[in-house]
């Protein structure tokens, strides 16, 4: 591999189930030391991509080279330089946590004495050193999901996949799991992630694509995405019972763009006080105005017409 | 075996830490409680009769003996295996890392053969124990045993990997190991049933096994020569192999 190729190259990536179409010609290219993001819905083929580059899913079509390898051919060489954590859980729930970290390693080929050295420093890692002997089965999701994450970083890969890392999270949990994630990025581990969270992928990545359909709708930089696809600021409206129709009409004109939603209209703006503002001169009387700064939730409302969790 | 495969195989041997115990204690009590129901008190019976050469509990317990590697290895190609698919979901876990499928396959096999060993050696001492062992070719009795595990447990492993559900494994239970056990020789002379289920005995691997085994501990001769029965086993292992073999990468690539 030469000198800053990418790590992970795709072009025009395909993945075909029957006559299914899950990644439908998807053009990415993940550099080392980057943080780079899948967003996108339940079904946008994310996890299809992930496990196309994670070597157990051989392309349906397009391009594919990982470390500079193909990963149909090299596929146990370039796994035992990737780091995975799966959408679903893998985890022994009759081993103990440290069993599970060294039985692991041993697929990897590596010696007793640096397994056990490893995993204890892993543990440390996810704080779950209290833990080490007891058995998984009674863990919390939070704690399964950090030995998980250990067990990704125990041949200390070269990439690290993680499908949905804080699914199903409590906010401390998932705010103790992006602490961790941004720690390995300071110590220059790439990393590839997949969400359905706006907040997660704007804390944790240098760079994104939004999937639909099997599709990247778009790509760039977090802030990029929101400056390039939506305005500086949105106020939400919400009319308790009333007909959004007939007050949208009354809207016209008021910030750039409007957006209905079942439950509340977003007024898309570069100030959304002044936007407020002009709400209520026009003698509107929302049962809540709330103003906040754009996300990559309206950047991908605006690319599909759609929320992202619904 | 390759390091690939004795690394999944390691995983299965640190799971087997938790419950070694208790298959030790069966390995020993099955067998005695075996011999003593139908070999010594049903054989009072029956050797009253007198229609065999040897007394009824010499004759079965070389039976019992291949059909506890028969037992043992459907035992762990079953819910193991569908476990591995789909609750614990280790294969799984092993096939994101260098491992594949085939070193998968081949660990988790290694592991129910060395269960059936280590089952097929507990018997092989109670038959000791009961004076069942009538030469020193009885010791070949335990690879014997081995290879009858190990001609129906890959076929096993592959029927657990395309199942959906694991009502299905009733099917095998009732259908295919409890007619097996039953009928291939190794509580009567296969000679005493019909012609059409002396056929199907004939096509179990089961009853070959027991020819060979009974042969060894015996002393006596097997009623097609060794080299048939025992090229017969070694057919339904290779077999038996490659159709896992191809089932486990389908199952584990998509
Ligand atoms: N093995 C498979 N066989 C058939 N269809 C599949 C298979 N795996 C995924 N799919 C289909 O492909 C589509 C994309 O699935 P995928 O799991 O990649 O989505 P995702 O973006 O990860 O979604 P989620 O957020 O729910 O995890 C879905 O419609 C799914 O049903
Ligand atoms: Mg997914």
């Amino acid at each position: 591999m030469s000198e800053g190729e990418p790590l992970i190259e795709a072009r025009r990536l395909v993945k075909r189930f029957g006559d299914f179409v899950a990644v439908d010609g998807i053009d990415v290219a993940v550099r080392a030391g980057e943080v780079f993001g899948f967003l996108g819905p339940n079904g946008a083929g994310k996890s299809s991509a992930m496990r196309m580059i994670g070597c157990i899913s051989p392309p349906s079509g397009g391009s594919l080279r990982i470390l500079g390898l193909d990963p149909v051919a090299d596929g146990p060489a370039i796994r035992a330089r990737l780091g995975v954590c799966p959408q679903r859980d893998s985890l022994d729930d009759d081993l103990t946590v440290i069993e599970n970290l060294t039985v692991y390693a041993r697929y990897f080929g590596l010696p007793r004495k640096i397994v056990r050295q490893r995993a204890a420093e892993l543990l440390e890692f996810v704080r779950l050193s209290e833990r080490a002997l007891d058995r998984v089965e009674p863990l919390s999701g939070g704690m399964k999901r950090r030995l998980t994450i250990a067990r990704a970083l125990v041949n200390e890969p070269d990439i690290v996949l993680l499908d949905e890392p804080t699914t199903g999270l409590d906010p401390q949990a998932r705010h103790l799991v992006w602490e961790r994630l941004f720690r390995l990025k300071q110590r220059g581990v790439t990393q590839v992630i997949t969400t359905h969270y706006m907040d997660e992928a704007e804390q944790l990545c240098d760079r994104l694509v939004v999937m639909d359909h099997g599709r990247i709708v778009a790509e760039g930089a977090p802030r990029d995405l929101i400056e390039r696809f939506s305005t500086r600021e949105v106020v939400e409206l919400r009319f308790g019972d009333s007909p959004l129709e007939s007050v949208i009409a009354k809207l016209d004109g008021v910030g750039q763009r409007l957006e209905r939603l079942p439950d509340r209209i977003l007024v898309y703006a570069e100030d959304g006080d002044t936007a407020a503002a002009e709400v209520q001169r026009r003698r509107l009387v929302p049962t809540s105005v709330l103003v906040r700064r754009s996300s990559l939730e309206d950047v991908f409302l605006h690319l599909t017409g759609r929320t992202l969790v619904d | 075996m390759t390091r690939p495969t004795a690394m999944a195989l390691e995983y299965f041997l640190v799971s087997y830490r938790r419950t070694w115990r208790g298959t030790i204690f069966s390995a020993f009590v099955t067998p005695v409680l075996f011999l003593l129901a139908m070999g010594k008190t049903v054989g009072t019976y029956i050797d009253a009769r007198g229609g065999l050469e040897v007394a009824y509990l010499d004759y079965i317990a070389p039976g019992v003996l291949a059909s506890t590697g028969l037992q043992i290895g459907i035992f762990e190609g079953s819910f193991a295996v569908y476990s591995a698919f789909h609750w614990s979901r280790c294969y799984h876990a092993m096939r994101v890392s260098p491992l594949s499928p085939s070193n998968i396959l081949g660990g988790h096999l290694s592991y129910a053969m060395l269960r059936v060993a280590l089952s097929a050696t507990g018997f092989v001492l109670v038959m000791t124990a009961f004076g069942s062992i009538h030469s020193a070719t009885g010791v070949l009795a335990l690879p014997v045993a081995v290879g009858v595990g190990a001609s129906v447990t890959p076929l096993v492993f592959a029927y657990s990997a395309v199942i959906s559900t694991e009502g299905l494994f009733a099917v095998l239970f009732r259908f295919v190991m409890v007619p097996m056990s039953l009928f291939a020789g190794v509580f009567f002379p296969v000679d005493a049933m019909p012609a059409p289920a002396r056929v199907l005995a004939y096509l179990s691997p089961l009853w070959h096994g027991v020819e060979l085994c009974r042969a060894a501990t015996l002393a006596t001769s097997t009623a097609w020569g060794v080299p048939v029965h025992a090229g017969y086993l070694l057919l339904w292992s290779v077999a038996g192999f490659l159709i896992a073999r191809r089932v486990f990468v389908r199952k584990l690539t998509d």
